[in-house]
Parts: C-alpha cells; sequence; structure tokens
C-alpha cells in the first residue's frame, strides 16, 4: 500500500485512541473528586495538575491558562481546540485523516468517525459539556468503541489493518504508562494515603480509566496495592491493556506487515518492539519499583516513541527517499517540428 | 393542499408540465407519488436525503477551516425525468460528438489536415491557450485524447437540447450523479421499483474498464490510479469515491516517482509501477519540470515518461483545446469534415468576437446576448446582457475590443425548467444537464447525468459556485 495512506491510517487510529483514553482519564476523575470533602482551590490544582502533566501538554496549558482549576483543566483536555491533543482535536484529526483515506475504509466505519465528528462540532456538544458531561464522555467512549468494533468486523486482515493495529497499541500502551505516571506527581496524602504516596481511590481511580477495575479484581480479589496494579497494567498477559499485551500485539504486527518471523527482526522497529515485548514478558513488578516506578515508566515511553519513528523512517520515509531520474530533460519541441509549424505559419 | 397544486409552468419549457395543470405523459407516475405526499412527508423524506449527504461527507466548509460549520450542497428531491426516447437521441448526438472531437485532436496534433484545408483558421488553434505544440506528433494510447467528457446541454423554448460546452479536460461531477441516486434511494425506498428508472451503477466499472483498455503494458491486470491534486481540493470527496469505486489507488503527485521513464508509486514495500494515470490535476500542473515550474501537486518527469509511451492519462494531454469556446463555434464543421454526418445536436448559435461582422453585431446587441471568456468555465467571465448593469456591459465592451480572441457571444437560452422545491411551493427554477461520456473500447454514456439546478428565481446560471443544486436524473426504460 502507498507508504503516505500506511501514515495515514496509523494516526488515524491512534487519535481515536487519544480521544477514548482522555475521555477516560477525564470522566474518572470527576468522580473521584466527588469522594472527596470541599477541596480548596490549591488542593483542586494539586488534583488536577497531574492530570495534565499526565498528557504531557503541562507547558500548552501554562501558557493558555494561569490556574489549573476543574473547570480550566476539563476544558483544556476536552473541546480546548488549541490544544492539539484535546478530545476534540483528537477526533478532528481522526476524521481529517479518515477523509483522505476514506477510499480504504469501510462505509461503515467512515459514517461512525464522520457521526461522531459531526456531533462534536455542532453546539449541542458545548451544551452537553456544561449540562451533563458524564453523556458526553459516555458518547465519545462508546463511539471509540463502536469505531473499534466496526473496523475490526469490516476491515480485511491485510496491511492496512496491521498499521491501523499498530497506531492502537502503542497509542494505548503509552497512555496506560502516563495513567501509571499520575501516581507520581501526585502531591504528599492528597487522599488520605500514607507518609506521602497515593492511596487506594487514586490506584483505583487509574484502574477504572484504564476500564480494568473488574478484571484486576477477578484477578487480585480486591486487594489494591501498587505492586498489583503495576503487575496488572503493566505485565499482564492477558489484559487488552496492560503494555504488555500492547507490546504483544504490536510486535505480531510489526511481523506481518514485514513477512519475517517473529524472534527475529528485519528493521530497527521490529527489533526494538521484539526486545521490549521479551523484557516484559519475563519482567515484573520488581524491576519497576527498582528503578523508580516514574523512571520506569518514563523509559518505556521513550521506546514507544522510539518504535513509532522507526516504523515511519522504514515505511515512510526509505519509500520518499527515492528521487525522481529523468534521463533526458523535456525539450519542448523538436528542431524538426519546429522548421515544421515555420513552414506552415509560412503558408497562411 | 397537494404538492403541485397551483404550480405554474411559465412560458418556458416545464420538463413536467407540457401546460398548467397538464402532466407529460412520461412524468404521469412520478407526479402522482409526489403528489400524494402530505408536506410533512415530502420534509422528512428531503431532510434524510440532507442527512445522508452529511453523513457521506459530501460537504464543503463553509470558513474554510476546522471551527467552519459543514454545508452539504442543496439537492432537490423532484427528480428530471428524460423519456426513452429522447436519451435515445441524447446518446447518438454525444456519442457522435465525442467520435469527431477525438479525430479532431488526433489530427491537429498530427497532420492537420483540417487546417491545412481550411476549415479552421490556423491561428485559432495555435492562439488557444490550451493547445501543447509540444506534443505534436505524439501518439496517445489507442489514439483516444477524450476518455470522459462531460458536455453540457440545455434546452431551448420548443425543447430543443443544446450542447452548450464540451469539457474535455477534466470534467467534474459524475459522483454527485450516482450518490443523488443513493439519496433518493434511501429517501424514496419505494419509489424506483415500478417507475421504470434505468440504473447508473455501471458508471465506475465502465470507467476502469475504459482506464484497463488504454494501459500502454501488455498485462491482464494494469494498475490504474487515479491522480488528485489531494485533500484539501474541493473535488475530493469525489476522487476519493470514484478511486473507491474502482478499486484502484488516489494517489498525490508525491506519491509517484519516475525513475527512467517509468512512473512507480512509493509504497510499503517500495517502488510499484504504474500504468494507467486518471488524472485529475490540468495539464499545467502535471509536470513541474515542463509546464507551471511552481507546481508542488505534479510529478517531475511525469510528461517524459508519458512522450516515450510508459504510462497512458485519462484524459490525455492538450485536450482543452477542443474546450476552448472559439473551437465550440466549429464543432458542427468538425463533424461534418470527419464524419461527413450533419450534427445530431445542435450548437448553441454563436458569435466569434474575433471575426469582424460578428463583432459589430456582438458590440451593437450586448444587452441581449451572453458573453463568454473562450477559456473560462464555471460560470466565470461571463456577462449575462439582459440582467447586467450599463457598467458591466461597458466594461466587457472594452474586454473584447481589447482581446477578440479571448470572447465569443450567443443569444440567451431561456434553459428549461424543472418543477422544484422553493420554501413551501414547488415553482419551476432552470436546469441543464451534464451527462458523462466515455470512450474506450467503445463509448458508453450512463444513462443519467448531473441535473443542476439554479435555485434562485429566474436566475439561468446553475453552477455550484453561484448558487446552484442538483437533482436525480431518471432515464426511463421506456
Amino acid at each position: 500500500m502507498l507508504s503516505r495512506v500506511a501514515n495515514t491510517l496509523y494516526w488515524m487510529v491512534r487519535y481515536v485512541e487519544r480521544a477514548d483514553n482522555l475521555a477516560r482519564l477525564i470522566d474518572v476523575n470527576r468522580h473521584l473528586l466527588l469522594d472527596f470533602e470541599s477541596l480548596d482551590s490549591e488542593r483542586l490544582s494539586a488534583f488536577w495538575k497531574p492530570i495534565v502533566l499526565s498528557t504531557g501538554d503541562e507547558e500548552l496549558f501554562g501558557t493558555l491558562y494561569e490556574t489549573a482549576g476543574s473547570a480550566e483543566v476539563i476544558h483544556f483536555l476536552t473541546d480546548d481546540k488549541r490544544n492539539p491533543n484535546s478530545i476534540v482535536s483528537s477526533i478532528f484529526q481522526a476524521r481529517e485523516s479518515a477523509r483522505t483515506v476514506r477510499d480504504q475504509l469501510s462505509d461503515e466505519l467512515w459514517e461512525e468517525l464522520n457521526s461522531l465528528y459531526l456531533s462534536l462540532s455542532g453546539g449541542d456538544m458545548k451544551a452537553m459539556a456544561e449540562s451533563d458531561p458524564g453523556k458526553l464522555y459516555a458518547s465519545i467512549r462508546r463511539a471509540a468503541l463502536t469505531f473499534h468494533g466496526i473496523a475490526s468486523s469490516t476491515t480485511t486482515r491485510n496491511e492496512a489493518w496491521e498499521f491501523m493495529d499498530l497506531g492502537r497499541y502503542l497509542e494505548r500502551a503509552d497512555k496506560t504508562t502516563r495513567f501509571l505516571d499520575i501516581a507520581n506527581y501526585l502531591p504528599a496524602g492528597i487522599d488520605g494515603g500514607e507518609t506521602g504516596a497515593p492511596g487506594v481511590l487514586h490506584w483505583s481511580a487509574i484502574l477504572r480509566s484504564c476500564g480494568a477495575m473488574g478484571a484486576f479484581r477477578a484477578e487480585y480479589q480486591g486487594e489494591i496495592t501498587p505492586e498489583n496494579v503495576v503487575r496488572f497494567l503493566v505485565f499482564s498477559r492477558d489484559f487488552p491493556r496492560s503494555v504488555r499485551f500492547c507490546m504483544n500485539r504490536v510486535d505480531q504486527s510489526l511481523h506481518r506487515i514485514s513477512g519475517s518471523p517473529r524472534g527475529t527482526f528485519s528493521c530497527e522497529a521490529e527489533r526494538e518492539a521484539g526486545r521490549l515485548f521479551s523484557e516484559l514478558s519475563y519482567g515484573s513488578a520488581g524491576d519497576a519499583f527498582e528503578v523508580g516506578l516514574h523512571t520506569f515508566l518514563d523509559q518505556l515511553q521513550g521506546r514507544f516513541n522510539k518504535i513509532g519513528s522507526e516504523i515511519f523512517e522504514t515505511y515512510v520515509l526509505m519509500p520518499e527517499r527515492v528521487q525522481s531520474r529523468p534521463t533526458e530533460t523535456f525539450t519542448p519541441i523538436s528542431a524538426a517540428l519546429a522548421w515544421q509549424m515555420e513552414q506552415e505559419q509560412q503558408q497562411q | 393542499m397537494e404538492m403541485f397544486e397551483g404550480y405554474e409552468p411559465g412560458k418556458f419549457y416545464d420538463e413536467m408540465f407540457a401546460a398548467p395543470g397538464q402532466v407529460r405523459d412520461y412524468c404521469g407516475p412520478l407526479f402522482n407519488r409526489f403528489n400524494g405526499l402530505t408536506e410533512r412527508d415530502f420534509l422528512a423524506r428531503k431532510a434524510t436525503c440532507e442527512l445522508y449527504f452529511l453523513r457521506q461527507g459530501i460537504t464543503f466548509n463553509v470558513y474554510h477551516d476546522n471551527q467552519g460549520t459543514e454545508r452539504i450542497f442543496p439537492f432537490d428531491p423532484v427528480p428530471r425525468v428524460i423519456p426513452a426516447h429522447e436519451w435515445e437521441l441524447l446518446e447518438a448526438g454525444l456519442s457522435q460528438r465525442l467520435m469527431a472531437l477525438n479525430l479532431f485532436l488526433h489530427d491537429i496534433y498530427h497532420e492537420q489536415h483540417i487546417l491545412k484545408d481550411g476549415i479552421i483558421p490556423r491561428h485559432y488553434i495555435e492562439n488557444a491557450k490550451h493547445y501543447r505544440p509540444e506534443f505534436r506528433g505524439i501518439n496517445v494510447p489507442k489514439d483516444i485524447y477524450i476518455h470522459i467528457c462531460g458536455s453540457d446541454l440545455v434546452r431551448g423554448h420548443d425543447g430543443t437540447y443544446y450542447v452548450l460546452e464540451d469539457n474535455g479536460r477534466c470534467p467534474s461531477g459524475a459522483s454527485y450523479l450516482l450518490e443523488n441516486r443513493n439519496a433518493l434511494k434511501r429517501a424514496f425506498p419505494g419509489l424506483f421499483d415500478t417507475l421504470g428508472v434505468r440504473s447508473v451503477d455501471s458508471y465506475p466499472r465502465d470507467l476502469l474498464d475504459m482506464l484497463h483498455y488504454i494501459s500502454p503494458r501488455p498485462s491482464d491486470d494494469p494498475v490504474c490510479v487515479l491522480l488528485t491534486p489531494g485533500c484539501h481540493n474541493s473535488a475530493y470527496f469525489e476522487h476519493c469515491y470514484l478511486a473507491r469505486e474502482m478499486g484502484i489507488e488516489i494517489v498525490e503527485g508525491r506519491d509517484l516517482v519516475v525513475v527512467d521513464n517509468i512512473v512507480y508509486m512509493r509504497t510499503t514495500t517500495g517502488l510499484v509501477r504504474v500504468d494507467v494515470i486518471y488524472r485529475r490535476i490540468d495539464d499545467d500542473f502535471l509536470d513541474p519540470t515542463v509546464f507551471r515550474k511552481d507546481s508542488v501537486l505534479g510529478v517531475p518527469g511525469l510528461m517524459n515518461a508519458y512522450r516515450a509511451g510508459n504510462v497512458a492519462l485519462a484524459n490525455a494531454v492538450g485536450t482543452g483545446v477542443a474546450d476552448d469556446k472559439v473551437i465550440y463555434y466549429f464543432v458542427p464543421r468538425i463533424i461534418q469534415y470527419y464524419l461527413g454526418q450533419d450534427p445530431i445536436l445542435p450548437n448553441v448559435p454563436t458569435y466569434l468576437a474575433s471575426e469582424e461582422d460578428d463583432k459589430k453585431y456582438i458590440l451593437e446587441h450586448l444587452p441581449e446576448l451572453v458573453v463568454k471568456a473562450a477559456n473560462e468555465s464555471g460560470g466565470y467571465g461571463m456577462l449575462m446582457g439582459p440582467s447586467a448593469s450599463k457598467a458591466e456591459i461597458e466594461k466587457f465592451r472594452e474586454l473584447i475590443i481589447a482581446d477578440p480572441r479571448n470572447y465569443i457571444a450567443q443569444p440567451v437560452v431561456s434553459l428549461s425548467r424543472s418543477p422544484t422545491w422553493c420554501d413551501g411551493t414547488m415553482e419551476g427554477r432552470h436546469i441543464d444537464l451534464r451527462p458523462y461520456i466515455i470512450y474506450g473500447r467503445d463509448i458508453k454514456i450512463v444513462p443519467g447525468g448531473l441535473t443542476r439546478v439554479a435555485l434562485t428565481k429566474d436566475s439561468l446560471v446553475v453552477n455550484s459556485s453561484q448558487g446552484g443544486g442538483s437533482k436525480d436524473t431518471w432515464v426511463l426504460r421506456h
């Protein structure tokens, strides 16, 4: 398939996944706030600031807003078009990508994404964000799930599909680590956690943001400790939002695209993905806490980025570097023809 | 109240009514279906059509940025009906015309017999803006130049069909023809089964067959692509739509590369050879090393590959000379010259400002005439004499005197009208018709076309850029 198209499909799905994750994150934290009684503005800011930090857009936030209260952060992450990674911006970019590669998508898939876009670009969205934000986030999550569902039931399992999958699982792995990282930004004792560590409420909020609460309980019978949460969200073999699960899929897609067997590599992206996947397969939560959770997560994010840029290098930049090679310059008119034309002019 | 109650056909040729209250017999079944609708039901169905266009993304952006709301192109649900006997005439006339235009282009780019025989004065060709002398003597695959033609037809007072212009470069709008039908089928699911309307579904297949046919490389499975200016082009929806319907890649200039006079596309698995390009980019932008140097849309080296015969282009380079409105004047003679036949479809009477007698007539009758620049389209560069202000008329007088080669004039054709929903009532609005003619192994015309409608009362300008909408076009089986 065309390199440009592969790249566009990859980003289309990444943006949908991004919007989905943000909707989860904001919604869960809004709910979490309800568990606290009257936070003053300073503590409120201490609560929301980590959310912004986790998205990596704190600099932009700082230039746009003076305070980090609920209203500001929620607006920044939800429908602020000045933030290229807000939910609305993500959906707009996903839809613009989809429009560009419309010929690759099933009718239903396009219609779903376009409908979401239309619903977010009308005036209704603003009204809903104010009157019933929960419903807004639920509808975005539902649309993202529907999008993935339609994609998986109407897309041929070809290269296009693998590039879409790459976008989804790289974004998801990245977001899962960022959710976990929120714990590291929280100030001491904000929700009653002893000695500065985030408490159970926060760890369960992180689980809920990943839609992992039920699955986690089934595995650990409700014992919400930092070790268990990290074990589950980073190292679980079977939970579809865990980093390891995502890396398995990334590695698999990369090998399906190149045709080389798993366990070997034919490009840097495969090498990095394979190495990371095996580290996660044989690693444990202890590794994470040994280097420090924040550092551990930070390193993971760096490696996701590396995989992403190597994919771009191999499948988009390399084909683009082929330059045109004309064997002759274009001669506007041959000498014989010029002579003939001159003769014809004379006859007039 | 019935939908067509009080409908006034006026003094024009009306497509549905022969006289007030008197429905043309072939429109009877359609009239009955629509007339029986309540306004509420009609509006609900109209809304269904509009929602369909919106959801399909057949829209344009009002403010050209992300903030703007998306609008659909206006669509009127009342179809325009063409009975079988009229369609037969159109098919014969359009085929004849396209055949002659192709022979003409081949001649112009080779021996130029028609100039040597004095049928068309040489200077008209050599001064035609879109004439490409650098392609003289070059053979194009299967000797076909205009592969897709979108001639614009209008009807006069008595219902006679006239060819208003030939669009032999990159005619657009075929996707609207197809999507108008899809929208109407959704809104009126029971409408089509008994009325004997011919299907338009074959268009993408015919288009692809033609592209395969002109491939210069003997192969069972030539690689065809659609070359688009990109996703910011206003016709991008159509490009995507047609590419998807045909199952071919849609490419931008940057996706293609020419190595040793062979065109390739850049794919994730390396370079893949391209045989046929259905290009939706004008000649000027195709190859920055030959035409406009500033074009970033094209492919450097493409013209060399084309001249070397390694890639086919649809349409060929240089067909614009046949679109020139001065050359239009000569089309009846072109048909006579190459085919020895009388034209089946007449031209609108035309005056050439570059001929002294005609110029005199034009300048004396400006308030009655339509003046057109020879190489403009989309309703630009035009003077509608009867509705123009004195200042506009004087402006055109100067333009014509300064550059007579660039202007033609025609009497106003009072375009036929079709009943159209206008804010609560059915009223007559002027329409035209753009059929799509494909020239490959043989000539095929999809039974239908894009009917454009001037939504503004009394307006004769149907272009979408100037307040026009469109309708579904029904060609009847009997």
